[in-house]
């Protein structure tokens, strides 16, 4: 899986749906998810049963009968996200396509394809605009890339970084890159950057391992403020960890050698495009968007752990209507620290790593492992197959 | 020169629309070169022309010439 801001999300204009209300979208108690959410849900799996045929005979393989899904949210039947990798699972006809999005494997041998139509697309991008809207504000700001302007040269072939820089670039103007054309730091081109605009609040975006070692490194290195900042990162903690690196690490070292404390992780995945976790003001914990809930999963039963737990991490969400990826069984290990506890309602947790290929088994020497980490980990490894 | 004509400039330009391609009807994804990476430089391009600044919203609205030239014309630069 991943969280990928890659294949992602996009700022792409949408198709004619009305303007949604712009309610802010962290605002739903667990009790009100249940609620609001359940409801929907049901009536989504049955929509895909009546419209995807292999989505009908894996839950009829599962014994589920049609109308007899789920109680609870944690009871609705999932699919496991590799799933998507192995078939083409579409609730709408070949010829209304609009959009396929597909993650980019770490290993590239195998990738999700993902089908949106006109309005599958436009719902997802109007969705995370609205939760990114919830941190950044619905101004554009001047927004610093960190990355090199070459990701996105290429249109023909996007990595999943150009496709994640390229779908985050519409909530920003005056895009900057932190690195050139040939992937080099760029230092001076910061500098015009916030001599020009770092006065006022502006937006930072990248990869989380290319936010540290090409901008915190770069920054603390030149001594540049960035106390105006507000920095969005995805892509997991795995590639820093040779430095030491977690999250209580980056977020502290950033606040003391460049000013910069607006610090929002997110996690996401291609296979949920449009739906994004994003960590709260706090750096506490990710938070789920009201349309959008988490289930953390015991790997050998598949009971839902209790809080404080780790196990497996199911994502939920009300936006696929186009394809049956509305519960999802992730790859990733994660842990909900609590609920309706935290700076925003519903549930709030970690993602720890990802699940090791050896299966249930390994999990728990897995667990042992994380939990002497990084205690507030967030985020999956997003270019393994990511976007936002 | 009108909103309109100086909007087909623009778009004509940032996306290196062929001369005969009608402008007026077109629409997002439509064509090849007007994708999410053609919108990007489109938005900047309009904004630099008509000396604008559009929201995260119309940025994502914006998903026809016609939905475009609406939205100049609703911040008063209508013909």
């Amino acid at each position: 899986m991943t969280a990928d801001p890659s294949t992602g999300p996009s700022t792409g204009p949408g198709t004619d749906s009305a303007g949604a209300a712009e309610d802010f979208v962290f605002g739903r108690t667990q009790a009100e998810r249940e609620e609001i959410l359940l409801p929907e849900l049901q009536q989504l799996t049955e929509h895909h049963r009546a419209n995807c045929a292999g989505y009908d005979r894996i839950l009829g393989a599962l014994g589920i009968k049609p109308g007899g899904a789920g109680g609870t949210i944690a009871e609705l039947p999932w699919l496991p996200v590799r799933l998507f990798k192995h078939h083409d699972l579409a609730s709408i006809p070949p010829d209304e396509i609009f959009k396929t999005l597909t993650s980019s494997g770490t290993t590239g041998a195998e990738v999700s394809r993902i089908h949106l139509d006109k309005a599958a697309a436009g719902d997802q991008t109007r969705a995370l605009s609205r939760t990114l809207q919830a941190v950044l504000g619905k101004q554009r700001l001047p927004m610093l890339m960190v990355d090199t302007p070459s990701v996105v040269k290429d249109r023909r072939s996007f990595s999943a970084r150009g496709a994640g820089v390229l779908g985050m670039a519409g909530f920003g103007r005056d895009h900057t890159y932190v690195l050139d054309a040939e992937g080099r730091p760029d230092p001076e081109a910061v500098r015009a950057f916030l001599a020009a605009h770092g006065d006022a609040p502006f937006l930072v975006f990248g990869f989380t391992f290319m936010v540290w070692q090409y901008l915190y490194e770069v920054a603390a290195e030149h001594r540049l403020d960035l106390s105006q900042g507000i920095l969005v990162h995805s892509g997991g903690w795995k590639k820093l960890a040779d430095r030491a690196v977690d999250n209580a690490e980056f977020r502290a070292r950033f606040a003391a050698d460049t000013g910069l404390t607006r610090i929002h992780n997110y996690y996401g995945m291609v296979e949920q495009i449009g739906t994004v976790f994003v960590e709260g003001p706090d750096g506490d914990a990710l938070y789920c968007p009201d349309f959008a809930d988490v289930v953390v999963r015991d790997p050998r039963t598949w009971r839902e752990q209790p809080v404080g737990t780790p196990g497996v991490i199911e994502v939920v969400s009300t936006l696929p209507k186009s394809y049956p990826g509305h519960v999802l069984l992730t790859e990733d290990l994660g842990v909900v620290h609590g609920i309706d506890d935290g700076h925003w309602p519903g549930k709030r947790f970690s993602v720890l790593g990802r699940l090791p290929r050896a299966e249930a088994r390994g999990c728990s020497d897995t667990y042992a492992e994380s939990a002497a980490g990084p205690a507030e980990a967030a985020s999956a490894d997003p270019q393994g197959e990511q976007a936002a | 020169m009108s909103t309109k004509e100086r909007l087909k400039g623009v778009f004509a330009h940032a996306l290196d629309l062929d001369p005969d391609t009608k402008i007026e009807d077109l629409r997002y994804r439509e064509i090849d070169k007007w994708d999410s990476l053609g919108h990007m430089a489109l938005v900047a391009a309009i904004e630099d022309e008509f000396d604008v600044q559009f929201d995260t919203d119309q940025v994502i609205d914006m998903s026809a010439f016609k939905v475009a030239y609406d939205m100049l014309r609703e911040m008063g630069l209508g013909d």
